[in-house]
């Protein structure tokens, strides 16, 4: 059984198609890390799965745990069980970290029909979480991410999907711009998450990353269609070839598809 | 244009035709004559600069008999429509405009607190000056001559030279809601005494939803070395029209702290007039407004620096949704000679609907050299990224929208130092945010 059933996704953002037939199953406790060049799509599959505005599929379904996720709004996807860890996490002054991760869980909790944590239990499921992720107090009496460094703003988003524990998580670039410290730290985080029922969905543009948390699956994303996928040795082939060689195996891919080798 | 008095200006002739003599010379014609000079005006215009974005057309059309005093003593109402956390002194209660010593309790230790109806029976000879004398001179406005030509109650506060009032006190105005087409006018005269201090918490509220007219005149005086810490709180029903005007003078090192919260009422009009005569005085204010509806609420805030060394720092935010309208002028002016003011204004808004309006206008004058000034004005919409970022999270979209509308707010309330009233008041904001907003 799939948790996670992407068939033939077209997607469009500002009447631009990115994503061209897009197909990818995932099992729970799985690890897909999805790769490929620049404007391959990578990001805009994270923003469709969690439901941004201005992302507009075309034709194709996306299930998840046997429900129609596109039918989901954002909040409601979070509820069912998806985590989407931003590459570009926002700053929102005023408010308070603690207070939107737990207004965060208790919505959660409410949609799926469970009873709301208060205060004294929150704190204590929040004492267990900070360890793991190595977060200090400190942080989470501030607003949201609010003058956290690039590393700090990371960590939180980790921390965060420690919290609410989400079924399937997709970390959208999260290894860019972390030094290799900050960049272990994330990958422990994740690391201590895996489980049995939970899967993850690794969007990256470097094989670095993939040291640290070693996927099941690796994926290539190109021209908007995954066009390769393998095991992590795929992603050491990447990492060594570029993508250039895809063009003898996919003639339909163009030279502009295919650019943006990793570094 | 005909000159037929409005059904506005022809209610309040008749209204005037109904109050008693005064039994005092001097006020009965101060009445008269700013009753004269009301009916000569009737209310501004739309060619009046300074009420150009409230259009009274509709007002004027309508016409507010005298609340009856007899039905405002009577009326019950029930203490815990105004109870507020952290105010818990001192407190002056008027209903449709008349005092309820019934309902309030003047023992403030060591200050002087009377309904202006009993002072005016005692010793109305000091209030001469701020009733009678100002508006011979003064060029007020059209609700300004209104007030004095109608107002019968009001308060007297002074508090003596050294004393520190220990607890807020807590002026109330109920509106009963049981009379309709019904209008009150109220005067206040405060005086804080030297290096005196007081934290006054004004607050108006409504048992029910009768179309009313309030009027508000207050004149506060911040001797040398006052403190005053002034919290408004407007939670009136959206029936009410209300009109308050402020002048606050400040002598040397005299500071006073403002903290405006405008959530009710149909119309809306608040101006504070602050004035820094003394050297080294200091004026802070803070305000928000939160409307949806149609409400219409302007805040019109000027502030004179007419001394050296003087500050100001205001900081105000506006929220506007459904087809409500915002209405803000901020105006500082630094006279001739006050030189090393420092003064700085802030006014941010948010939209949160297409049919909202906002209209705001920041205004520097300055007329002295050694002087740090700056302001700025903006309006805008909630931050759609972070709105996605919340509901991400599970937060649903009324929720984050809240949120992200009490986080703009969260500025003006911080720097309350009354901690149980700026809890307080952040959940009476969180509960005028809007709940009926659905996804576009």
């Amino acid at each position: 059984m799939h948790m996670l059933k992407i068939d033939n996704l077209h997607a469009r953002v500002e009447g631009k198609e990115i994503l061209k037939g897009l197909s990818l199953a995932v099992k729970p406790g799985e690890v897909h890390a999805i790769m490929g060049p620049n404007g391959a799509g990578k990001s805009t599959l994270g923003n469709v799965l969690a439901g941004r505005d201005g992302y507009e599929v075309t034709e194709g379904s996306v299930t998840f745990d046997g429900r129609d996720l596109l039918a989901l709004e954002p909040e409601e996807r979070a509820a069912v069980g998806i985590f989407l860890a931003f590459q570009y996490p926002v700053e929102i002054p005023g408010v308070n970290n603690t207070y939107f991760l737990r207004a965060a869980l208790n919505a959660q909790r409410k949609f799926r029909g469970e009873a709301e944590l208060d205060s004294m239990r929150f704190l204590k499921l929040v004492r267990e979480k900070l360890k793991v992720m190595q977060i200090s107090d400190e942080l989470l009496h501030r607003a949201v991410n609010e003058g956290f460094s690039g590393g700090e703003k990371k960590r939180n988003e980790i921390f965060q999907m420690a919290v609410l524990e989400p079924k399937l998580a997709i970390l959208d670039e999260t290894d860019s711009g972390l030094d290799i410290d900050a960049l272990k730290q994330v990958a422990e985080g994740v690391n201590a998450l895996r489980s049995p029922d939970r899967s993850f969905v690794i969007v990256t543009h470097y094989q670095r990353l993939l040291d640290y948390i070693e996927p099941d699956f690796v994926h290539v994303l190109a021209g908007g269609r995954i066009v390769e996928s393998g095991d992590k040795n795929l992603a050491l082939k990447l990492e060594e070839q570029g993508y250039a060689w895809l063009a003898d195996t996919h003639p339909e891919l163009r030279k502009a598809d295919l650019a943006g080798a990793p570094a | 244009m005909s000159n037929a008095p409005s059904p506005f200006v022809r209610a309040a002739l008749d209204a005037a035709a109904t109050l008693p003599s005064t039994g005092i010379a001097w006020l009965d014609a101060a009445r008269a004559e700013n009753l004269e000079a009301f009916a000569a005006t009737g209310l501004p215009e739309g060619r009046n600069e300074a009420w150009k974005y409230t259009p009274l057309r509709a007002l004027s059309q309508r016409g507010f008999a005298l609340a009856d005093h007899a039905t405002a003593v009577a009326a019950v109402i029930d203490p815990s429509l105004y109870a507020l956390p952290g105010v818990e002194g001192g407190r002056v209660v008027f209903v449709d405009g008349a005092f309820r010593a019934d309902l309030s309790s003047l023992d403030a230790d060591g200050v002087e607190l009377a309904p202006l109806s009993g002072a005016l029976s005692t010793h109305p000879e000091p209030l001469r000056f701020a009733l009678a004398n100002r508006y011979r001179r003064a060029a007020a406005d059209a609700f300004a001559h209104l007030n004095a030509a109608l107002a019968t109650d009001g308060l007297v506060l002074r508090i003596p030279d050294g004393v520190a009032l220990a607890k807020p006190l807590h002026i109330v105005h109920v509106s009963s809601g049981i009379q309709g087409d019904s209008a009150w006018h109220v005067r206040v005269l405060v005086e804080i005494g030297k290096d005196a201090s007081a934290e006054i918490v004004e607050h108006f509220v409504s048992a029910g939803a009768a179309t009313q007219l309030g009027t508000l005149v207050s004149d506060v005086v911040a001797r040398e070395g006052a403190r005053l810490g002034l919290v408004v709180v407007q939670d009136a029903s959206v029936a009410t029209t209300l009109v308050r005007r402020s002048h606050v003078r400040l002598d040397e090192r005299a500071e006073v702290t403002l903290h405006a919260l405008e959530l009710g009422g149909a119309l809306v009009r608040h101006e504070v007039n602050a004035e820094l005569v003394g050297d080294g005085a200091r004026f802070d204010s803070r305000g928000v407004f939160a409307l949806s509806g149609r409400q219409h609420a302007d805040t019109q805030l000027e502030i004179r620096h007419n001394a050296r060394n003087t500050a100001s720092d205001a900081l105000w935010r506006g929220i506007a949704d459904g087809r409500s309208r915002g209405v803000f002028r901020g105006a500082i002016v630094v006279s001739e000679g006050a030189d090393g003011t420092d003064a700085s204004l802030s006014n941010k808004n948010l939209l949160l609907s297409g049919q909202a309006e906002i209209d705001t206008k920041p205004e520097l004058e300055i007329y002295a050299d050694e002087v740090k000034a700056a302001h700025g004005a903006t309006i805008g919409q909630l931050d759609e990224r972070s709105l996605f970022y919340l509901r991400s999270r599970g937060i649903p979209l009324v929720q984050a929208r809240s949120l992200l509308t009490l986080a703009f707010c969260r500025a003006v309330l911080e720097s309350l130092p009354n901690e149980a009233l700026r809890e307080h008041l952040g959940e009476l904001l969180v509960a005028h945010l809007p709940t009926s907003l659905a996804a576009e």
